[in-house]
C-alpha cells in the first residue's frame, strides 16, 4: 500500500521575496498608463518622420535579409544536410552491400562443404566398393584354387586307394599262398585260392 | 533610460527613436530601430555562415544551432502548411522567424533598442503576411478562394452575417498579429525600465531603501529571464500563425 507522507513546504527565500513582488509590480504598472498618458506613446508619434520611415527602412531590410537568406545562407545549410544525408544512405548502401556480398560468401562456403562432403562421400563409397569387389574376386580365385586343390587330392587319394585296392588281392593271394604252404606244406591250388580270395574281398566290399 | 526626475518614471523615452549613423543616417532619416534591424540581420547571416563553415558531418554547437534553425522552421513549414508548395515559404518564414527573434532578443541586451516594440514595424511585418496569404489564396483558388468566408453548412439567411463574421475574423488577423508582438515586448520592455527605475530612485532614498532597492533588481534579474522566454516564444507564434494562415490559403481550410 502506498503511504503519503505530509510534506511541509518551509517558504524558501525566493517565496519570501515573491511577496514583494506583486505589490512593486503593481505600483509599477499602476505609474505606467499615467506616463503613457502624460507623453504619449513614441510609437504611434507620428509628428515624427521616423516612425514611418524605420518601416521603410525597415521593409527595405528585411527584403535584403530575405534575398541574402534565400540566395546563400539557406542554400548553404541545406547543401551540408544533403550531404550528410547523401554521406549516409551512401553508407547505408555500402554497408548493405557489404552484407550482401558476406551472406553470398557464406553460402557459397556452405555450398562448398556441402560438395566437398558429397564427393568426399562418393570416393568412400567407390573405393569401398573397389575394395569389395577386388576382396570378392580374390576370394573368388582363391576358392577356385582351393577348389582345384581339392580336386587334385581327391583324384590322387581315389588313385591311391584304387591302387591300394589293387595291390591288396595280389598280397592276399601270396600271403594266403604262404600260409597255407607253410601250414599244409603243399602249395594250394592256384584256381581254389583265387576264388576264395575273390570272394573273400567281395565279402568285405574291396575290389 | 533613466529616470529624469527623483520621483517620475520616464518608461516610454526608451521607444524614442532618433536618427542612427549619424548626419548621413540623419539625412536619410534611417533610426536607430533600422541599425537593430541590420544587427538582426547580420546576427542571422552570421549564424548560418559561420556555423556552417565547418560543413562537418558531426556538427559542433554553432553549426548545430544553425542547422537546428533551419530544421525546425523546415518542420514547421512541412508540417503546418502541409502539400508540395510548402517548403516555396520555407526562406519567407524562416526569415521572419529569425528577424523577429533576433530583434527581440538583440532588445534584451542594456541600451539596445528592440525594434519589435514599434507597433508600425509590427504592423508591416503582420501586413506582409497578410498580403502574402491573400494572394497565395487567390493564386491558388481564384475566386473559389472566396468561398473561404462563407462556412460551410449554415442557413442562407445567416449567411450575410457569417460572412462578415469571418470578413472580420480574417481582417483582425493584421491587428492581432502585430499587437501580440507589439505589447509583448514594449510590456516587457516597460517592466524593466520601471523596476530599473525603481533600483535608481529606492536606492537614492539611503539606507531605508536598499532593501527593496535589492528586491527590484531581483524582480529585474527574473524579469530578464522572463523576457529570453517571450522573445523567443513570440517569435515562434508569429511564425507559427504565418504557416497555419499559409495553410489556410493553400488548403482553404
Amino acid at each position: 500500500m502506498l503511504t503519503y507522507k505530509r510534506v511541509r513546504v518551509r517558504p524558501t527565500s525566493t517565496m519570501k521575496m515573491s511577496r514583494w513582488i506583486m505589490p512593486l509590480s503593481g505600483a509599477g504598472l499602476l505609474m505606467l498608463p499615467a506616463a503613457a498618458m502624460a507623453e504619449g506613446m513614441p510609437q504611434l508619434d507620428f509628428s515624427t518622420p521616423l516612425t514611418l520611415s524605420q518601416v521603410v527602412w525597415g521593409a527595405i531590410i528585411f527584403g535584403v535579409l530575405y534575398i541574402m537568406l534565400s540566395r546563400t545562407g539557406l542554400p548553404l545549410v541545406a547543401s551540408v544536410l544533403e550531404e550528410r544525408a547523401t554521406k549516409i544512405s551512401r553508407d547505408l548502401d555500402e554497408a548493405r552491400a557489404a552484407k550482401a556480398s558476406a551472406d553470398a560468401g557464406m553460402a557459397e562456403a556452405d555450398q562448398a562443404t556441402a560438395k566437398a562432403r558429397a564427393d568426399s562421400q562418393a570416393a568412400i563409397n567407390a573405393a569401398l566398393n573397389d575394395a569389395k569387389s577386388a576382396a570378392a574376386a580374390q576370394a573368388e580365385t582363391l576358392n577356385a584354387r582351393l577348389e582345384k586343390q581339392l580336386q587334385d587330392a581327391e583324384a590322387q587319394i581315389t588313385r591311391a586307394r584304387a591302387s591300394a585296392m589293387s595291390a591288396i588281392r595280389q598280397v592276399a593271394t601270396e600271403t594266403a599262398a604262404t600260409v597255407v604252404t607253410r601250414l599244409t606244406g603243399t602249395a594250394p591250388d592256384a584256381g581254389r585260392l583265387d576264388g576264395a580270395i575273390g570272394s573273400a574281398l567281395a565279402a568285405r566290399g574291396i575290389g | 533610460m533613466a529616470a529624469e526626475g527623483s520621483n517620475s518614471i520616464d518608461a516610454l523615452g526608451q521607444f524614442q527613436l532618433h536618427s542612427a549613423l549619424g548626419a548621413v543616417g540623419g539625412s536619410v532619416n534611417f533610426t536607430q530601430s533600422n541599425l537593430m534591424m541590420v544587427a538582426a540581420g547580420l546576427g542571422v547571416m552570421a549564424l548560418l555562415w559561420m556555423g556552417m563553415k565547418p560543413r562537418a558531418m558531426v556538427p559542433g554547437r554553432l553549426q548545430a544551432a544553425a542547422e537546428m534553425g533551419y530544421e525546425t522552421i523546415m518542420g514547421m513549414c512541412t508540417e503546418t502548411i502541409g502539400g508540395p508548395q510548402s517548403r516555396k515559404f520555407f526562406p519567407f518564414v524562416f526569415t521572419l522567424f529569425f528577424f523577429i527573434l533576433f530583434g527581440n532578443l538583440l532588445g534584451v541586451f542594456p541600451l539596445f533598442f528592440t525594434f519589435t516594440s514599434h507597433v508600425m514595424v509590427t504592423l508591416a511585418l503582420s501586413l506582409t503576411v497578410f498580403v502574402l496569404v491573400t494572394i497565395v489564396g487567390i493564386k491558388e483558388h481564384g475566386l473559389h478562394w472566396f468561398t473561404y468566408f462563407v462556412p460551410q453548412g449554415i442557413p442562407k439567411a445567416l449567411a450575410p452575417l457569417m460572412v462578415t463574421i469571418e470578413l472580420i475574423s480574417y481582417l483582425s488577423r493584421i491587428i492581432s498579429l502585430s499587437v501580440r508582438l507589439f505589447a509583448n515586448m514594449m510590456a516587457g520592455h516597460v517592466m524593466l525600465e520601471v523596476f530599473g527605475s525603481f533600483i535608481v530612485m529606492l536606492g537614492g532614498l539611503g539606507l531605508l531603501g536598499y532593501f527593496p532597492a535589492a528586491l527590484s533588481l531581483g524582480v529585474n534579474t527574473m524579469l530578464i529571464g522572463f523576457e529570453l522566454l517571450v522573445a523567443t516564444l513570440q517569435a515562434y507564434v508569429f511564425a507559427i500563425l504565418t504557416c497555419i494562415y499559409l495553410h489556410d490559403a493553400v488548403h482553404l481550410h
